[in-house]
C-alpha cells in the first residue's frame, strides 16, 4: 500500500480519486521518499507528483507547478518551468504516460514557465493534414504551443530571447480558445491585465481542475510584471473570476481543484481567502492613495502587516516593499 | 506434551488478541460540556474579545479589521468549522474505530461533530503526513498514536481557520497537537497549536464530555443563498483604526483595553491581577 509507483497513481486517478485520496496518494508517495520537503516546491531539481482527479496531475518542480492532463488521446502540459529542468520534467512526463504530447499550453511569457517549451514540444507531436501537410513539411513534427498572442509578442520581443522552438505555435487573440482533447473540453480563458498582458487561466471542464498560473499562487504575493502590462486590479479580477468558475463540493470544499502557479493543491475556500486578503490590502492602500499619501507614508503604514508573516518576504525576487509599491503606482 | 503444547498455544493467542500496548477505546457517543468558557463557545464571542490569546500584532490587525457580514458573501457562509476548532462549538461528537478486517489492527478513529457535521480521519496505522503541496482541508490531515491510554494526534494541512469566531485568524501553517484523556464516561481534549504566523507561543486549551449512549447526531445540510446583493468581489472589512466595536467588550465588562487586545501576557495570571 505504501510502495505506490506513478502508474498505480495514473490508473487511480483515471478513476476519479477524490482530494482525500489525493492526500492519501500523496502521502505514499512521501513515504517512499519521492519528493524533497520544502514548503511548496519540489528543490534541487527534483519534481513532485500529485494527482489531482480525473485525468489531472500537478508536477512541482522548482520555481513552479505544472499541469498534465493524460489520457488515451495522448498528453496536454501547461506551463514548462525555467529550461534547465525540462529533461527532468520530460522524463517525469514519461512516468505518467508514454502517449504523444499533442499540447502545451503556456500561461504567460515568464522563462519559468516557458523555459522547457522547447524540450517538451519537440518530444511531441501533432496530427497534421489536407494542405497543411503538403506545404509545410515538418507540420507534424512537434506538439502545438498554445498561448495569448502577447505571449508570442513578449517572447520574440526579448532582449535575450527563447530559441523559436519554443515560441507559441498557436496563438488566439479572443477572450477564449477551446480545444476538446482526452475526452473532455478544455478552455484556455484570457485574463487581460494581471499578471501580465498576456494571461490564461486553463479549465479542465470534465476532470473539474483549474491551472492558474501565476495568478494565483499558495507561496508569496502575486507578482505583477507592469512591464509586460500587468495590474493589480487585474490579478484580483482574475481571483474574482476564477471563484465564479469553482464550485465546491461540500462544506465549501473540494469539488473544482485549482492547481496554482506555485505552491500547494488548492480549491475554492483556498482562492477566497487569497481573493479577499488583496482586496483588503487594495482598500486599505486606496484610501491612502485618496488622502494624497506618498509612497514612503503607504509604506510606512505597513497595510499588509497582518499577511506580511504568510506571504510577506524582505529580500529576494519580490519583496513586500516590491509588492507596495507596485499597487501604489498602479493605482497613483 | 502434546496437550501442552496447544493449551500454551491457546493462551499466546489470547495475549495476542489484547490490544496493543496502552491502545485505549474511545469510540461512543460523546455530549459537550460548556462550562469552561461557555459564554464564548455558545453565545458566542464579542468583537474585539481577543484576551487569552497570544496572538502578534498582525494577528491583532487581523481580528481588527474582520467584519462578521463577511459571512453573509456566499463562497463564506458554508465553511465548517476547522478540527482545531470544531469541539469549541455545538460539539456532540461521535467517536467510531475503524478496523483492518484480517488482521484487526486499529487503522484509523474516526469522529463526526452535529455543527456543519464535519467528519475527521485519524490514521493510526503509521502512515506519513503528505508534502506540504498536498490539499489543504478544514479537517487537515491528523495521525494518532497512543501515549499508554492517552491518544495523542498530530494534525498539518490545515485550511486556514480561527481561534475564536470574532475573526482571530489561524494560519494555514499551524501544526496542532491533541491529547484525548478518557476517565471512566468522561473525556477530555487538551489542543496544542503552534502557529509561526499569527501566535508569539503555543495556543492551549481543553474540551470536555460525557458519554451519553441516547445522543443523536441529526444530519446537517447547509444550503448557500445570496443574502446582501452586492458587486462581485465585495470582501465586507474594516479599514485600520475604524473598528466600530474596538471599545464595546472592554466597556462592557469594565476591562482594560490593552487587556481585551490579547498576546502572550494576558494568557497568564499575573496579566489579570495588574
Amino acid at each position: 500500500m505504501f510502495a505506490m509507483d506513478p502508474i498505480h497513481v495514473r490508473s487511480r486517478s483515471r478513476f476519479g480519486a477524490s482530494m482525500r485520496t489525493s492526500m492519501l496518494l500523496a502521502a505514499c508517495l512521501w513515504g517512499s521518499g519521492a519528493f524533497a520537503q520544502d514548503g511548496g516546491d519540489g528543490g534541487q531539481g527534483e519534481i513532485g507528483v500529485l494527482p489531482v482527479q480525473g485525468n489531472i496531475f500537478m508536477l512541482v518542480g522548482d520555481g513552479g507547478n505544472v499541469t498534465v492532463q493524460v489520457g488515451d488521446e495522448g498528453v496536454l502540459v501547461v506551463d514548462t518551468l525555467q529550461e534547465e529542468f525540462s529533461d527532468r520534467l520530460l522524463a517525469t512526463i514519461r512516468e505518467l504516460s508514454d502517449g504523444p504530447i499533442r499540447y502545451v499550453v503556456s500561461t504567460h511569457a515568464h522563462p519559468d514557465n516557458v523555459g522547457g517549451n522547447a524540450t517538451i514540444a519537440q518530444a511531441g507531436s501533432n496530427i497534421a493534414g489536407g494542405n497543411v501537410l503538403g506545404a509545410i513539411e515538418d507540420a507534424g513534427e512537434t506538439a502545438k504551443i498554445i498561448a495569448h498572442e502577447n505571449v508570442l509578442i513578449t517572447m520574440s520581443g526579448a532582449e535575450t530571447p527563447l530559441p523559436f522552438e519554443a515560441w507559441p505555435t498557436d496563438t488566439y487573440f479572443t477572450d477564449r480558445k477551446e480545444v476538446f482533447f482526452n475526452g473532455e473540453a478544455v478552455q484556455v480563458l484570457h485574463q487581460p491585465a494581471a499578471h501580465t498582458n498576456g494571461d490564461s487561466i486553463v479549465f479542465f471542464r470534465r476532470s473539474d481542475v483549474i491551472s492558474t498560473g501565476d495568478l494565483f499562487l499558495t507561496t508569496r504575493y502575486p507578482f505583477i510584471d507592469r512591464e509586460n502590462g500587468g495590474t493589480f486590479q487585474g490579478i484580483i479580477d482574475a481571483l474574482n473570476r476564477i471563484i465564479d468558475l469553482t464550485v465546491p463540493a461540500d462544506r465549501q470544499e473540494g469539488g473544482t481543484m485549482v492547481i496554482p502557479g506555485r505552491g500547494r493543491l488548492c480549491d475554492e475556500a483556498d482562492v477566497v481567502e487569497y481573493r479577499d486578503m488583496l482586496t483588503i490590502i487594495r482598500d486599505r492602500i486606496r484610501v491612502m492613495v485618496e488622502q494624497g499619501a506618498s509612497l514612503r507614508e503607504v509604506l510606512d503604514a505597513r497595510p499588509t502587516l497582518d499577511y506580511d508573516g504568510r506571504y510577506g518576504a524582505d529580500s529576494g525576487f519580490w519583496t513586500t516593499q516590491q509588492f507596495i509599491t507596485a499597487i501604489y503606482e498602479d493605482m497613483s | 506434551m502434546r496437550r501442552f503444547f496447544c493449551g500454551s498455544a491457546l493462551i499466546l493467542a489470547g495475549f495476542i488478541s489484547l490490544p496493543v500496548l496502552g491502545q485505549f477505546d474511545l469510540s461512543g457517543e460523546w455530549s459537550p460540556r460548556y462550562h469552561e468558557d461557555q459564554p464564548e463557545r455558545i453565545p458566542g464571542p464579542d468583537m474585539v474579545e481577543f484576551q487569552g490569546i497570544p496572538i502578534n500584532e498582525a494577528g491583532r490587525l487581523r481580528g481588527l479589521s474582520w467584519s462578521p457580514s463577511l459571512l453573509t458573501v456566499p463562497e463564506h457562509q458554508c465553511k465548517p468549522h476547522p478540527s482545531d476548532y470544531a469541539h469549541r462549538g455545538p460539539g456532540r461528537m461521535r467517536i467510531w474505530n475503524e478496523y483492518d478486517s484480517a488482521s484487526q489492527q486499529l487503522i484509523a478513529i474516526h469522529t463526526r461533530l452535529r455543527w456543519q457535521a464535519p467528519e475527521r480521519t485519524i490514521w493510526m496505522d503509521g502512515r506519513p503526513h503528505p508534502p506540504e503541496y498536498a490539499a489543504h482541508t478544514w479537517q487537515g490531515f491528523s495521525t494518532g498514536r497512543w501515549d499508554g491510554e492517552m491518544l495523542t494526534v498530530t494534525t498539518t494541512h490545515l485550511k486556514q481557520g480561527w481561534y475564536r469566531r470574532n475573526g482571530l485568524a489561524r494560519s494555514d501553517r499551524a501544526h496542532v497537537t491533541e491529547h484525548f484523556i478518557r476517565h471512566d464516561n468522561y473525556l477530555t481534549q487538551i489542543v496544542l497549536i503552534d502557529d509561526p504566523v499569527y501566535l508569539t507561543e503555543p495556543f492551549i486549551r481543553t474540551n470536555n464530555w460525557v458519554l451519553d449512549p441516547r445522543q443523536q447526531i441529526a444530519p446537517y445540510l447547509c444550503d448557500i443563498v445570496v443574502e446582501v446583493e452586492r458587486p462581485q468581489g465585495t470582501v465586507p472589512h474594516y479599514l485600520p483604526g475604524q473598528n466600530p466595536f474596538l471599545e464595546e467588550h472592554a466597556d462592557r465588562y469594565q476591562l482594560p483595553l490593552e487587556g481585551v487586545l490579547g498576546g502572550a501576557e494576558t494568557t497568564y495570571p499575573e496579566f489579570i491581577e495588574q
